[in-house]
């Protein structure tokens, strides 16, 4: 059967300097990994630490320990892109967070992005569920996360399919595991 | 005379829609030698302009104009601004759709005498029968190219399929194969055979699919009796102090309205529009709305069970690769009351791309339940369920009290809430669907809620008395006789099949009528 690669295009060398590129800090583990909770970007509405705020959440809403942090960088630029035409936007995500960093300080006495434990930040993530911020950074994901080329090839998707002669020579009845081979 | 026409000239027969109905009846009149004018809302978007993108042609060619929804529907809940996803351009719903071609069967025209009482259920039998029937579907599938029909074969089985058919040959299923599609498995009628494209609901880039868009209207138009006005949304139809329908008014592309003269008018707006269009042209003569003496224009509003399973496996699929929906069950499609519903479902084969499956797997979903899904999408199989929902009166469009669109005209709400029998079928098509993957080896499955409706019915339904529906057997309003319905508003039930076969054979068989009636001088 014809299968993808999902593995990242991207080198751990591309993601790091990536994150230089856009980012104001960037943490790397002891274990090497690339940890985005402190990442800011240089957008062009919200605030840096709102905008890392907005990415960590983002990942915590939709978690994929194989998507880089950049995925998830993008999709926040596509709010803060919307927010900076939108007063009532910007003044929804920036007090959103603001209330998630209070409520993180309540339960953890740190900011929402320095709370470590992933459980942790879920649970302040579902008492807000029904809120006006939480369904508008979610709904925004899913096409800002998951419309993305990156992220389809990590997920074995194809794509555009029609320039390439459509399925019929690539693999469109190829499954080779069933018990019988069918009509 | 010839296209394009005058809008004075009242000789002309209005269409407002180029779908389905709209599109194979204004083709169907050009061909008999009628002067006929296609009004559609949408502009006119040829192949080449198709792109294998969900949300790109989504955005491009869906009907977004404002509507509300209500009721205890999921729809009101998950997608409360989208309650219908149908196309606004030129070929209608026949751009996106799937191919998807079954006849009604024998007793689903008369399900009122079968069913018995179902409380809340605006049960009516059909005033035709399927014999009446037969002879349109035959032309329909003739005319559209289906498989297994007219000597065309079955498109071959993609991977969604074949875990369909290792599923339901071990569950017991014997009525699986690949469908009786719409769509060319060999080259026919001046159109390719299917490339396995995969994006069937953007378009079909290889034209293998039939579409009124490039399979019916261009034929009609090159008679010189067609004319095809796009980007024409009709606010309100006209008619005189005997009541006959005498002109349309219309907003042009500049946003101008103009008024087009008619001898007749002929509504194929998808069952969201043409009722809404019915209400906002009422007038003092007709003060609940043109054709409207039943007071069921609106009523009974249908959209199918629905719902979907998808199964996730623990070796690769690849669902997305090939035809969307050329896969079926007929098993269940049956009355079989032991069950503890009435009527029966369709189970068929359904692959959305990664954006789509983020929007509709499960709507408001998130965290690692819905993401560990999403990381399994090429290991996942996935089936519609198509499924006789219950006509309720209450289950209706209506003008929205204060609303307007950008023309002024009141806006519609759909209204919808589940019949227990909706219920019932529903969650034994999902234990059902899922029984077919839990065979093959499905490690989990997902029962996915109804998306917004594909399949939208019954708001303007036939009926053999008035005051028990809109129109008579041949589509046309009992009040007013030279005004029409052509297109699924006039399902009198909804039956367990797609609907655009019936909707097609009922335009073919429209079209037969009205040349007879002209010829006759009664219209």
């Amino acid at each position: 059967m014809r299968i993808l690669d999902k593995r990242s295009k991207l080198s751990r060398r591309q993601l790091l300097q990536a994150g230089a590129a856009t980012f104001v800090t960037v943490k790397v583990a002891a274990s090497g990994v690339v940890i985005g909770d402190s990442w800011a970007a240089a957008p062009a509405s919200l605030k840096p630490e709102t905008f890392a705020t907005l990415v960590q959440m983002s990942r915590d809403i939709y978690p994929h320990d194989r998507f880089g942090d950049p995925l998830y960088a993008k999709a926040v630029d596509g709010l803060d892109a919307a927010a900076e035409s939108d007063a009532e936007l910007l003044k929804l995500l920036e007090d959103g967070v603001v209330a998630l960093d209070g409520a993180a300080q309540s339960a953890h006495g740190k900011a929402y992005n320095n709370v470590g434990w992933e459980i942790d930040r879920v649970k302040l993530l579902r008492d807000i569920q029904e809120d006006a911020f939480f369904q508008k950074v979610r709904g925004h994901l899913v096409s800002g996360l998951y419309n993305q080329k990156e992220v389809w090839a990590l997920l074995g998707y194809e794509g555009e399919s029609a320039s390439k002669g459509g399925y019929i020579e690539r693999g469109f009845a190829d499954i080779d595991w069933l018990p019988e081979r069918v009509q | 005379m010839a296209a394009p026409f005058e809008l004075n000239d009242s000789n002309v027969v209005v269409v407002i829609g180029s779908g389905a109905g709209g599109g194979t009846l204004g083709t169907e009149l050009a061909l008999k030698g009628i002067d006929t004018v296609i009004l559609e809302a949408g502009g006119r978007h040829e192949i080449e302009e198709f792109e294998n993108d969900e949300w790109g042609m989504f955005s491009e060619i869906s009907w977004l104009d404002k509507r509300t929804t209500s009721g205890n529907w999921r729809v009101a809940k998950d997608f409360s601004g989208l309650p219908a996803w149908i196309v606004k351009a030129v070929g209608g719903s026949t751009i996106h759709w799937a191919g998807a071609s079954l006849r009604f069967q024998d007793r689903e025209f008369k399900v009122a005498t079968d069913y018995g009482e179902l409380p809340g259920a605006n049960l009516l039998d059909w005033p035709i029968t399927l014999a009446e029937m037969e002879p349109f579907y035959a032309r329909a599938e003739d005319k559209m190219g289906v498989t297994r029909t007219n000597d065309i074969p079955g498109l071959p089985g993609n991977n969604n399929f074949q875990i369909m058919k290792a599923g339901a040959d071990k569950v017991g299923y014997s009525k699986c194969h690949t469908g009786r599609m719409a769509i060319n498995s060999k080259d026919r009628d001046g159109r390719g055979s299917c490339q396995q494209i995969g994006f069937c609901f953007q378009g079909c880039k290889s034209g293998a699919k039939w579409s009124t868009l490039y399979a019916e209207i261009p034929e009609g138009e090159e008679t010189g009796k067609l004319e095809v006005r796009p980007n024409s949304q009709v606010l309100k139809i006209e008619h005189d102090k005997t009541g006959k329908v005498t002109a349309v008014l219309y907003a042009d592309n500049d946003g101008k309205v103009q008024r087009q003269k008619a001898r007749l008018v002929c509504i194929a707006g998808n069952s969201i529009e043409s009722p809404r269009l019915l209400l906002n042209s009422a007038s003092s003569m007709f003060p609940d709305g043109l054709a409207n003496s039943s007071g069921q224009v609106g009523r009974n509003y249908m959209r199918h069970t629905t719902g979907s399973v998808y199964g996730v496996f623990d070796k690769p699929v690849n669902m997305y690769r090939g035809t969307t929906m050329a896969g079926i069950i007929q098993d269940e499609a049956g009355h079989d009351p032991s069950r503890g519903f009435a009527g029966g479902y369709e189970l068929e084969t359904l692959s959305l791309g990664v954006p789509f499956m983020a929007a509709f797997l499960d709507p408001g979903a998130w965290g690692r339940e819905f993401s560990s899904a999403m990381d399994m999408y090429d290991h996942m199989a996935g089936m519609w369920i198509v499924g006789e929902d219950m006509p309720q009166e209450k289950n209706a469009i209506t003008l929205h009290a204060t609303e307007k669109d950008k023309y002024g005209m009141p806006i519609p709400n759909v209204h919808y809430d589940d019949h227990a029998n909706d219920v019932a079928m529903r969650n034994h098509a999902f234990k059902q669907g899922a029984a077919v993957y839990d065979a093959v080896g499905a490690t989990r499955t997902f029962p996915t809620p109804p998306y917004p409706s594909t399949h939208n019915l019954g708001t303007n339904r036939m009926s053999a008395k008035p005051k028990d529906g809109v129109v008579n057997k041949h589509g046309q309003a009992h009040d007013i006789r030279n005004l029409f319905i052509s297109d699924g508003s006039q399902f009198t039930t909804g039956a367990a099949e797609n609907p655009t076969l019936t909707i097609v054979a009922l335009a073919i068989r429209q079209a037969d009528f009205i040349k007879d009636q002209m010829s006759k001088g009664a219209l």
